[in-house]
């Protein structure tokens, strides 16, 4: 106490003599300093949320349509949510009778109309070079697995159903391309190009990773993917590719429908 | 006498203030996400109440079809809003405020009676500290109400990764319904706290800005009366 007032004296010397301030003195000068940083602070929140909410379009790539720093967050959140990605972590799973009858149908982009089921090759370009193309029959003598899961879609619903294919990592084994998921990425087109998706590998070799052939236990009809379609319950719907064509691997980002149109890349769950 | 009496310190000023503007933004950005399926209605033995929303609330408000942007701006702000929510909870815990903030063993009683004295039906307000039963029980719960938006909103960002909150919240599907009422919870406690702040008057509403009060207070009686009853209202 003694020392604040001695350093109170010495502080005070150049104005002079030290003046206690009255009670509305203390007032008003506590009111202009807290209404005045109130209001900077505000102008300035203001004027940053105007920055964000103005700020131009990241140039079109293999991401497109979101804002440039928005993108950079969500390429950021990417990174974060990668660390505590496990292969150990599992989708819930539900009884057989827990199943939709009617199995939820949201888009076409790439699998419309009828596809010919016996002239269906699905095409897997390894890094040599050299491409397989494996028909719907092959594919069906794999070990198959079953997953009755919550579907989760990007809009929001979600919907248990139940579906029936080979696993993606048992599917990489038998047809021995472990070397292709040294690279980070794998994607997946429609045979007609016009969707098309990026999975990074460890979603893509997660247990429960299925490419698909058959919902209900029925095979595919042609608005679910027919013959053969991608079941991946870390990621959102927009992610599992209907009506596959053709596989790819490699370290780049593959091209991706959504993500080109201002959603997230990972799409992780 | 006009004497300064001290009311809200600096950091709860700030993360209130903080908080005013990102919840805006996370609600707003809600709808964005919300609006691609809009689902939710309020529906008691099968006669529905509530649709939300309207279309014309939609259009005015330009919320149609900007899933991606809303998901956008969500999972920036969920940040500050964790953030801010993080420092005020930690700063109420050290600073020992939280004593003046969670409900005791009178609040649930004295809440009544708070009630009653706002609506006029009762003459006499409890007795009132920095906050009376009624504010203590309200702030308290929006606290845990800002928690359960950050448990429901976790469990719904990566339901997989975090399946155990997904679990905790009865599941995706339930987590997101959570989420929602949540939200629906805020705009009402919004509304609420926005009338008795209009109520509470000027001085009340400066102290959340400047952080104190201005009270009169009568000259010293030579013998101190213990119960000193500072009759200040304040919400």
């Amino acid at each position: 106490m003694k020392l604040t007032k001695k350093l109170n004296k010495v502080f005070s010397k150049n104005k002079g003599p030290k003046k206690e301030l009255n009670v509305e003195q203390k007032i008003t000068r506590r009111n202009f300093i807290s209404f005045g940083s109130f209001l900077v602070l505000g102008s300035a929140a203001y004027g940053g949320w105007r920055w964000l909410y103005t700020s131009p379009e990241e140039v079109a790539g293999i991401t497109g349509e979101a804002h440039k720093p928005l993108r950079a967050v969500l390429n950021a959140n990417e990174k974060v949510v990668r660390q505590l990605y496990s292969n150990k972590n599992l989708v819930k799973t539900y009884p057989k009778a827990m199943a939709a009858k009617v199995v939820r149908h949201n888009s076409d982009i790439g699998s419309e109309g009828l596809v010919d089921v016996d002239a269906w090759k699905l095409s897997v370009k390894k890094s040599s070079g050299e491409v397989l193309n494996i028909g719907i029959d092959e594919i069906r003598k794999l070990p198959k697995t079953e997953i009755i899961y919550d579907f989760k879609c990007v809009e929001g619903w979600d919907q248990i159903s139940h579906w029936g294919g080979v696993k993606f990592s048992d599917f990489i084994a038998h047809f021995k391309l472990d070397a292709e998921t040294e690279f980070g990425y794998v994607g997946m087109e429609t045979p007609d190009k016009e969707y098309y998706v990026g999975v990074d590998m460890p979603s893509a070799m997660h247990p429960q990773t299925l490419l698909a052939y058959e919902v209900n236990e029925k095979p595919l009809p042609p608005k679910h993917g027919a013959p053969l379609r991608l079941i991946i319950p870390v990621k959102y719907g927009i992610k599992n590719l209907k009506r596959i064509g053709s596989i790819n691997f490699s370290n780049n980002r593959p091209r991706d429908y959504w993500a080109e149109q201002g959603y997230d890349y990972y799409a992780g769950l | 006498m006009k004497v300064i009496k001290e009311k809200h310190p600096l950091l709860m000023r700030w993360t209130h203030w903080v908080n005013f503007p990102i919840l805006t933004i996370m609600i707003w950005s809600g709808l964005l996400i919300y609006w691609a399926n809009d689902t939710y209605t309020f529906t008691i033995f099968g006669v529905t109440f509530i649709r939300f929303f309207p279309q014309g609330f939609y259009d005015a408000l330009h919320i149609p079809k900007r899933l991606a942007e809303g998901m956008a701006f969500h999972f920036l702000f969920m940040w500050f809003f964790a953030l801010n929510g993080f420092l005020y909870v930690m700063y109420t815990i050290i600073s020992g405020q939280w004593r003046e903030l969670v409900p005791n063993r009178h609040s649930f009683k004295e809440a009544w009676l708070v009630v009653l004295h706002d609506l006029h039906i009762r003459k006499m307000a409890p007795p009132q500290n920095k906050y009376n039963a009624a504010q203590r029980i309200a702030y308290t719960a929006i606290i845990v109400m800002g928690f359960g938006s950050l448990i429901t909103g976790l469990a719904i960002y990566k339901p997989v990764q975090f399946n155990y909150l997904a679990w905790i919240c009865g599941g995706y599907h339930l987590a997101r319904i959570w989420h929602f009422v949540l939200t629906i919870g805020y705009v009402l406690f919004f509304l609420v706290h926005v009338v008795q702040v209009v109520l509470a008057g000027w001085n009340n509403f400066r102290s959340v800005i400047s952080g104190f009060e201005v009270i009169d207070e009568k000259p010293q009686p030579v013998i101190q009366i213990q119960n000193d009853e500072t009759n200040q209202k304040a919400e």
